[in-house]
């Protein structure tokens, strides 16, 4: 026989009018097993609760039932209290009016009313058979797992390592470095990414603490905090890595030249079907890409296999699956830009390019060597023109939301053009400048006015190619002029989105997105870096656009959320599980 | 195949080329074109003024007697009269408080709730007729003419009517090249011909016909096929003025997408119309062997 409590708790500022409480506890009181009912004011305004102590005391409860406005805010604190009275999860079942029922707005308060008891009336049936259960505890594999080898990741990783616990980090591509190592320098300080990114790449690669699992995968995860088991997917990359010393003489003679992924495919270099993608790579060893290399494609060639001192080749490597246990996961899976063929309106024409494949352009050791030239015939451009948000804050050709970023990598970006080309023009064209980080309206405006760069308030209706130009117009809404300008390259500030496959590992974890594909955080303000599931963490781009100094500071904070739980010896379970039901 | 048809006004008199070359080309296509009884007006400019439902009094009637004819689709040539009766139609389907209104005020006639879908003839030839079918029908193929493919604003805006891809459609393209001749595309395509600004600022439609012109003539275009006889009007009369305001503007000449359609079907030269028109177009496609 349970001995079931109701408490509803209601505030005078939300509830007052919605609807009849006194009728509320009337109804619920005549419910079987409810020993207990009443409606109590603000809960929350008493840390203790001491209201609900002593009634649970007095009445001897095994069952307690609690409206709420969100739970999302006060579900934990009130958990905690009933736990505290040796009440479980399971024994207590929370009913939440705001997020649930949109804070009762029904017709009438008689409606509401009634809605209100029927749920209530639901509760206490789902917790009348709960009965104390034996505590479960899990002991907390101390050791990390980090998806994602970009910035955030990096950091993610430095900082659990340095407290002495092991992480294991998981990279799709070949080396760790992430976009941030594509970039020309970085805003607002123009740092080159390569002397400040460089270093932390050789710290984790030297780090006793840190194992890298580059060109790998998560084929799948199971468990739940503290004792996750996952299975990793090392991907072949016919080369043994052990033997290889990474001296880089099989991509020095392999017959077979490809399109620079790394450097988005530009026209100025080409890779080789075997290759290190840049030079300061860690681990700073080949691939080869069977898609294009002769010896998978005709069976010919084996010219690597042939040069290499080491006997490193192994054609016929196969693609492992690891298993590893870990007792806490970081997402740091970063960003792809949107595909330019998503706008349809810009002509596939190799002068209009993205942010990155500027970022290429003007990197010194990008593959022009930072001088600044157009794809189409390798020209210096005289007249570069930017537009910001192409794709971003444009629900009818993209995606709703602000990329953050474009702002100030446009502006870098043309201050860096202008810098190297002394007699070049540059213009911007922009929605409205948002530039909210430390240091960055000052940066703006110093490419304004030491800089030259043109800057103009509009939309651009149309860029076209005309002979050995393209003609941008576009309007200056400031002095209501219709503008058309030459020029010689067009760069797009494209949207950020999530990384390719980021939904399809969410789903691996069992983690929320938000309807892009960025990971959901547990609670937009208050817990940022937590993810749906417990012991599942989110930094850097992968939870939405971010810059650098963001991505960093969160990599560190999820960081300290890992160490905190690694500061416990073992986790008690909840008797409360929620279960995945795909399809 | 038969399919309800509702010419407009322009059809009827500035533009009987337009009309005429449809209803033979279809004819040879083996679709018979029934006009529409008791047509009125489509309202010939699609009023934006959210309160201004009276504008969509007369596309509405018109929908109403083509439901009176139990047509689910109604054929329309004009781009104009496609915009305009798609978006009334649209006012009906999607908001349904206007759609009240419009039958209270009209209650002498009987209830609509939209059942009727206006379609446009490129969409008739992509979608019911097809690329293949059409190009096996092609009798007199127009191998070497450059067409260069102009859709101006009302076939492909606003987006939610558009009958292809806002920024890059392709039907018109698919069509020339269906006919046996090279599309030539260029940057203009979907660029506005000045529209009714022909009557309050004819300089303004001046600017707007040369950057269309020059752009398709200097991609190699040697005529330029239109869908709306304001298009057409705002193309072709204004080259003369054109010719004496730009230096080395040269004419091109401007023609139906229909009549090119009638003459690869073998439609003869009378059928297809090229008497009326602006400009000599008969001279042009002798010139290009393509009439005798």
């Amino acid at each position: 026989m349970a001995r079931i409590g109701v408490f509803l708790c209601y505030c005078n500022l939300r509830a007052a009018g919605a609807l009849n409480k006194d009728d509320v506890t009337a109804a619920v009181s005549s419910l079987s097993d409810v020993v207990h009912a009443s409606a109590a004011e603000d809960l929350c305004l008493d840390p203790t609760c001491a209201h609900l102590q002593q009634q649970i005391t007095a009445d001897n409860l095994d069952g307690v039932v609690i409206t709420t406005c969100s739970a999302a805010t006060h579900e934990e604190n009130l958990r905690r209290v009933l736990a505290s009275q040796g009440l479980q999860s399971h024994q207590v079942e929370i009913v939440d009016l705001e997020d649930y029922f949109s804070w009762p707005r029904f017709e009438t308060a008689e409606e509401t009313t009634a809605r209100v008891i029927e749920a209530l009336d639901n509760a206490v049936a789902k917790i009348r058979g709960a009965q104390a259960l034996p505590g479960v505890t899990t002991r907390i594999t101390k050791r990390a797992l980090v998806i994602g080898g970009g910035i955030a990741g990096i950091q993610t990783s430095l900082d659990i390592a340095d407290a002495g616990y092991e992480v294991l980090l998981v990279e799709k591509t070949s080396s760790i470095g992430g976009h941030m190592l594509q970039y020309a320098e970085v805003f607002p300080t123009l740092d080159c990414p390569q002397c400040i990114g460089t270093p932390k790449m050789v710290e984790v690669g030297q780090h006793p603490n840190i194992t890298i699992m580059a060109y790998s995968e998560i084929e799948s995860v199971s468990g739940s905090v503290g004792d996750f088991t996952v299975k990793i997917r090392k991907k072949a990359t016919y080369v043994d890595w052990d033997k290889c010393n990474g001296c880089g003489i099989c991509q020095q003679k392999c017959l077979t030249p490809v399109a620079s992924e790394y450097n988005q495919q530009l026209p100025f270099n080409q890779a080789k079907a075997i290759s290190i993608p840049f030079a300061q790579a860690v681990p700073n060893k080949p691939v080869i890409n069977r898609e294009v290399c002769g010896h998978f494609t005709t069976g010919l060639c084996q010219v690597c296999s042939q040069i290499c001192p080491l006997q490193a080749i192994d054609y016929d490597q196969q693609d492992t699956i690891l298993e590893e246990k870990v007792g806490a996961i970081v997402v740091t899976a970063g960003f792809d830009l949107m595909p330019k063929k998503e706008i349809s309106e810009f002509y596939d024409d190799p002068d209009i390019v993205h942010g990155l494949e500027f970022e290429r352009v003007l990197c010194p050791s990008g593959p022009t060597a930072g001088v600044v030239r157009r794809p189409s015939d390798g020209k210096e451009p005289k007249e570069v023109v930017f537009v910001s948000c192409i794709g971003s804050r444009d629900p009818e050709h993209g995606v709703s939301y602000c990329s953050r970023v474009c702002c100030m990598y446009l502006a870098k970006q043309a201050l860096l053009y202008r810098h190297v080309v002394h007699d070049g023009q540059a213009y911007v064209f922009y929605m409205d400048q948002r530039t909210t980080g430390k240091g960055y309206e000052e940066f703006v405006q110093r490419a304004v006015e030491e800089y030259g760069v043109m800057y103009l308030r509009g939309r651009v209706s149309k860029i076209f190619r005309d002979g050995d130009t393209l003609r941008v117009q576009g309007a200056d809404t400031l002095t209501g002029q219709k503008v058309d300008i030459a020029c010689d390259m067009v760069v797009l500030g494209m949207a950020m989105m999530p990384s390719e496959g980021a939904k399809d590992l969410a789903r691996k974890l069992g983690i929320a997105t938000n309807e892009y594909g960025f990971i959901a955080e547990a609670h937009p303000k208050l817990r940022p870096l937590e993810t749906s599931v417990a012991g599942i963490y989110v930094a850097g781009t992968a939870q939405g656009p971010r810059d650098i100094p963001d991505s960093v500071a969160m990599g560190s904070g999820a960081a300290s959320s890992v160490l905190e739980l690694f500061s416990q010896d073992e986790v008690v379970t909840d008797t409360l599980a929620a279960a995945g039901n795909e399809g | 195949m038969d399919l309800y048809y509702y010419p407009g006004c322009t059809l009827k008199t500035k533009s009987k080329n337009f009309e005429d070359s449809a209803i033979a080309a279809l004819a040879a296509l083996g679709v018979n074109l029934i006009e529409l009884p008791r047509w009125n007006c489509c309202g010939a400019a699609f009023s934006l003024s959210d309160d201004d439902l009276i504008h969509q009094v007369a596309p509405v009637r018109t929908l109403i007697r083509a439901q009176e004819q139990g047509a689910a689709k109604l054929l329309t040539l004009c781009a104009f009269c496609y915009n305009t009766l798609k978006r009334a139609n649209m006012i009906i389907t999607h908001d349904a408080d206007k759609k009240d209104t419009l039958n209270r005020f009209m209650d002498e006639e009987p209830d609509y709730s939209g059942g009727v879908e206006p379609v446009h003839l490129l969409e008739v030839l992509r979608d019911d007729v097809g690329w293949e079918t059409l190009a096996e029908k092609v009798s007199k193929p127009l191998s070497g003419l450059k067409v260069a493919p102009y859709y101006g604003c009302t076939l492909v805006r606003p987006s939610d009517i558009a009958l292809d891809d806002v920024e890059q459609p392709s039907v018109l393209h698919k069509l020339i090249e269906a006919l046996g001749a090279t599309a030539v595309g260029f940057p203009f395509e979907t660029e506005c011909c000045g529209s009714f600004q022909t009557v309050s600022t004819p300089e303004f439609v001046n600017e707007c016909a040369w950057n269309i012109l020059s752009s398709a003539a200097g991609r190699g275009a040697e005529v330029l096929a239109v869908s709306c006889p304001l298009c057409e009007y705002n193309l072709a009369v204004k080259q003369k003025e054109l010719t004496v305001q730009y230096t080395g503007f040269k004419q091109l000449p401007v023609i139906y997408f229909t009549q090119l359609l009638a003459l690869a079907l073998g439609v003869d030269t009378e059928g297809c119309r090229f008497d009326l028109g602006y400009m000599n177009n008969q001279a042009f496609l002798e010139s290009k062997g393509l009439i005798a």
